[in-house]
């Protein structure tokens, strides 16, 4: 733990927030209607200007931050919808983490087995593949043996909050071996090469969605790409900076970095928004290490989503007509907020044929999975997402395609929760294009 | 601080959830869009209907404690900074369209609703509600009003107080007062749905309004001239409006805002312009043909050095999105924006311009200025550093002179914004000693215990202007 811990909370936020973004935001309230915890309550508080304001006026001394102001920065959802409303390029993604690195150091607000929990997560399982590797074998052996039956049967999940019962529900059957284990390091283009690309594997895609991280080497492959996936990476450290984390964030940027040069690739990959964000902000992160600004800026310019990287510099894939079925998008507000490629994944799939797009309302709102925000929020995601299902299911889509392993299930909860039976699918955007070509 | 009983009256009336002062409540309604300005309120109160405001409002009085009403504290006048203290009650709760009325073509709504919503809908029935204010996106109706905002079709169209037809306010006693109503003709008495319109929350609480609609414009054609003369830009506004042709659009940008948008929204605008006017024409759709027609013929009488019009709705939306995000590009110079609101005839506004210009480096400040051309109104912006406090004493003493200049040309000192706090120093200027006199009688007689959003219109002394830093 850093030395900041005996000095109070108002003061690591006065160390650690940038006056400069505080100063920006000119409180035109542009960011309102960006908002879905504003949307959702009304309350200023619970918007952009009003989290900044709170952050401007603990650092001026205006008011002493307390368990309610750690409160509303967790309610933040992180979904960064309001920086591109924004007309001052104020960039809250910055403020909310500086302020929640600040609130880790402190916090009064966790219970200290939401302490240790978070310190096993984030500390002992994520950066360490092997030990994710593992957890997803027991995950398998868990559904495998006929313990899930018996867990559910006995309702011993029901123990667990009702937020996490419904999670397992519709965890996909976790696998036991990732995508390197099924591939190797190296995947060679199919027919003429047009470019080397790094694969970023992700800690919870390889364990939950190996297939979808299957697919997409070998959808990478068939666009022309030889693809390698480095050993040496490790987890992306979103979850960590996101939650405040910082300093392991940082360590796992670099680990990451270091990885991918060594590797020689034109473009790094990722095929989730939430990933993928950070990755391209890697910059950023390192932004006052001097020893990695530039390998960081080399890394972060080259990084690109699997729907931009397929749409703009591979080969065009032969896409075969599909069964007639209507599809819609919901948005990775990562993906959409931070990578600014909302676009791409959209024109591909308007260019499947035999498949109808239909877009959804509001379909670049946030769906309330925002990373672990659905365990951490239970009331505001479910709240979230009950508005979420209404505009899907106002589609009639059969498939709502997404760019992210949160947001995916997060739209599986919402099928299960409020559209059981129907045809309604939710996929990954690589899966319903392997199917495809 | 409140007193324990009154905050016991307050949650009575709307409810525990509905009444709060905690100390993040009170921090996130202690500003508005206005740069510079903050004070904490004692407590926020979020109402859900008329008879509720008007138990509030008897509190209030009996307690001579003051209220603050708050639509989405877009304002940019520091009209919803509770500068000495009370109570902000918050309209959101209250956004209900009451009834759109078909064969009236009338709209009544709660003053919540946000403006953009309001107008989604009465789209979505075919009608049409013209105030556009660039804020509609948050701004509420209730807002709109109480400012008397106007926007981008405010030449052709007017601006809100040509579509307030009747309204329901409390007064500061509580009691329930209506005006006007679904009439289109209303002689009776002073016209009090004037008054109340740009009263900016001093006068009454605005709970409901009925709003007039008309038929929407069947075709719309946007161009754009350029001119590399200030002088050959501001007579083509005059000598259209003397050839008698309105356009629903006027718009207006000077060599720095240019620079600033282009190098922001990379549209390729020619950087050698003076001034660039957009134009917009929406009507049948021959007279809108002749008119755009007519209009590029006197721009090119008055030597624009580039003509372009939109050859479709795409392209008519870019050059919108050129003027639109004026604002935006600016608010990316510097930390600190501050847009300022003078207006002037139309027929001064190139005189206007360079006493902007030479006002500016006279003060050695940076002033970009765009604006409503074909009203006058004018929008010169200074981009600067809140925490520079030499500069902003003579962003200050710039504004001051400006504003001076724009009476000196029989303009005002705000067209659309208000007065607030920011510049109530200033109306004297515009008004006069009597003015200024019969004003404070008139809000004598509505608000006796001076309650209704305190400190706000008139000042103390006329002239500075006041800038309050934090608590
Ligand atoms: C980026 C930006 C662009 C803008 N563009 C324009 C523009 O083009 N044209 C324009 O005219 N203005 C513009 N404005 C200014 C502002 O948006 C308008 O004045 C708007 O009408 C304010 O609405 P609001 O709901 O935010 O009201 P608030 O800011 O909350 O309140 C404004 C005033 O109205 C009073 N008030 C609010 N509700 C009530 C009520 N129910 N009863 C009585 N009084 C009430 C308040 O006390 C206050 O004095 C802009 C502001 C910004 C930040
Ligand atoms: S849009 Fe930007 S400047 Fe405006 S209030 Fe929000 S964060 Fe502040
Ligand atoms: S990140 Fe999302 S939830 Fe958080 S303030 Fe911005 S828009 Fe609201």
């Amino acid at each position: 733990m850093s030395n900041a811990t005996a000095k109070s909370l108002q003061e690591s936020l006065k160390l650690k927030l940038d006056y400069d973004q505080l100063t920006n935001c000119m409180r035109c309230g542009f960011c309102l209607p960006a908002c879905p915890t504003f949307k959702e309550t009304g309350v200023e508080a619970e918007s952009p200007r009003g989290r900044i304001s709170l952050m401007k006026a603990a650092v001026d001394g205006i008011m002493e931050p307390n368990v309610r102001f750690e409160e509303q920065m967790g309610h933040c959802l992180g979904c960064r919808a309001c920086e591109p409303a924004c007309p001052a390029d104020v960039k809250y993604g910055q403020l909310i983490e500086q302020a929640r690195d600040a609130i880790e150091d402190h916090t009064t607000q966790h219970r200290t087995w939401v302490k240790g929990v978070r310190k096993i997560v984030f500390g002992q399982l994520f950066p360490h593949q092997n030990r994710m590797k593992l957890l997803g074998k027991g995950l398998r052996f868990y559904q495998k043996s006929g313990a899930q039956t018996l867990a559910r049967k006995t309702g011993v999940v029901g123990l667990f909050s009702k937020q996490m019962s419904a999670m397992e529900r519709i965890l996909p059957e976790a696998a036991g071996k990732g995508v390197v284990d099924q591939l190797g390091t190296r995947v060679p283009a199919i027919g003429e090469k047009v470019g080397t690309v790094g694969m970023f594997r992700g800690c919870l895609m390889d364990v939950l969605f190996t297939e979808t991280n299957r697919k997409t080497v070998q959808l990478l492959a068939k666009a022309g790409f030889d693809v390698v996936i480095p050993e040496a990476q490790n987890c992306c450290g979103a979850l960590h900076a996101h939650s405040g984390e910082m300093d392991q964030a940082k360590q796992l940027a670099r680990h990451n970095i270091r990885a991918f040069q060594e590797a020689g690739v034109d473009y790094i990959v990722s095929n989730a928004g939430g990933c993928g964000a950070i990755l391209v902000e890697y910059d950023h992160l390192l932004h006052d290490d001097a020893q990695w600004q530039e390998q960081a800026k080399w890394f972060a310019s080259r990084v690109k989503d699997i729907s931009t990287i397929l749409l703009e510099k591979g080969r065009p894939l032969p896409f075969t007509e599909g069964p007639g079925v209507r599809i819609t998008y919901q948005d990775s507000c990562h993906l959409r907020n931070v990578m600014k490629a909302g676009e791409s994944p959209r024109k591909l799939l308007k260019q499947m044929p035999g498949a109808t797009f239909v877009e959804m309302k509001d379909a670049g709102s946030c769906c309330g999975s925002a990373g672990i925000y659905n365990l951490t929020q239970p009331d505001m995601a479910n709240t979230i997402l009950d508005h979420k299902m209404d505009h899907a299911k106002a589609t009639e889509a059969h498939y709502i395609v997404t760019s992210n392993p949160g947001c995916l299930l997060q739209m599986k909860l919402g099928i299960d929760k409020h559209a059981p039976g129907s045809p309604m699918q939710a996929v990954h955007i690589v899966d319903f294009l392997y199917e495809r070509v | 601080m409140l007193e324990n009983q009154v905050k016991a009256k307050l949650r009575g009336i709307v409810g525990d959830a509905y009444f709060k002062d905690d100390i993040e409540t009170l921090v996130t309604h202690s500003y508005d869009g206005t740069p510079m300005l903050q004070q904490l309120p004692e407590g926020v109160i979020y109402p859900q209907n008329t008879a509720q405001v008007s138990a509030i409002m008897k509190v209030m009085s009996e307690h001579q404690i003051p209220l603050i009403s708050r639509g989405s504290g877009t304002n940019l006048c520091g009209g919803t900074v509770p500068v000495q203290g009370g109570i902000v009650m918050v309209m959101h709760r209250m956004n209900a369209i009451l009834e759109v009325d078909m064969q009236n073509l009338t709209a009544t709504v709660q003053p919540g609703i946000i403006t953009k919503t309001f107008i989604e809908h009465i789209e979505g029935l075919g009608l049409f509600y013209p105030p556009d204010p660039s804020s509609m996106a948050i701004s509420t109706i209730g807002g709109n009003i109480a400012e008397c905002s106007g926007g981008l079709r405010g030449l052709k169209y007017g601006t809100t107080k040509d579509y307030v037809i009747g309204l329901e306010c409390v007064l500061a006693s509580g009691e329930i007062m209506r005006t006007g109503g679904k009439l289109m003709k209303d002689v009776a008495g002073y016209d009090l749905t004037k008054l109340l319109i740009g009263s900016e929350g001093t006068l009454a609480v605005i709970t409901e309004a009925t709003l007039k609609l008309i038929p929407p414009p069947k075709h719309k054609k946007t161009m754009l001239a350029m001119f590399k003369d200030m002088y050959g830009a501001a007579r083509t506004v005059s000598a259209i409006i003397e050839n008698r042709i309105i356009p629903a659009t006027l718009e207006f940008m000077d060599n720095p805002t240019i620079r600033v948008v282009n190098d922001f929204a990379k549209l390729g605008l020619p950087l050698d312009m003076e001034a660039i006017l957009l134009i917009e024409q929406d009507g049948e759709f021959e007279t809108v043909e002749r008119d755009i027609a007519r209009i590029s013929e006197i721009c090119q009488e008055e030597h624009a050095d580039q003509i372009s019009i939109a050859s479709n709705q795409e392209e008519a939306l870019k050059l919108l999105t050129a003027r639109r995000s004026a604002f935006t590009a600016l608010a990316r110079l510097r930390p600190t924006t501050i847009l300022e609101d003078a207006t002037v005839p139309r027929s001064k506004i190139a005189e206007m311009v360079q006493q902007i210009n030479r006002i500016a480096k006279k003060y050695d400040v940076q002033i970009c200025t765009f604006g409503h051309a074909g009203d006058g109104n004018l929008h010169p912006t200074a981009t600067t550093d809140a925490r520079n406090h030499d500069e902003i004493e003579r962003v200050e003493a710039a504004f001051e002179e400006i504003f001076e200049e724009a009476i000196r040309l029989g303009g005002t000192i705000t067209g659309e914004h208000g007065v607030g706090l920011v510049k109530a120093p200033f109306l004297e200027w515009k008004v006069g000693s009597a003015g200024i006199a019969i004003m404070k009688n008139i809000k004598q007689g509505f608000d006796p215990l001076n309650i209704l959003n305190p400190g706000k219109m008139f000042a103390k002394e006329s002239r500075r202007r006041v800038v309050i830093d934090h608590v």
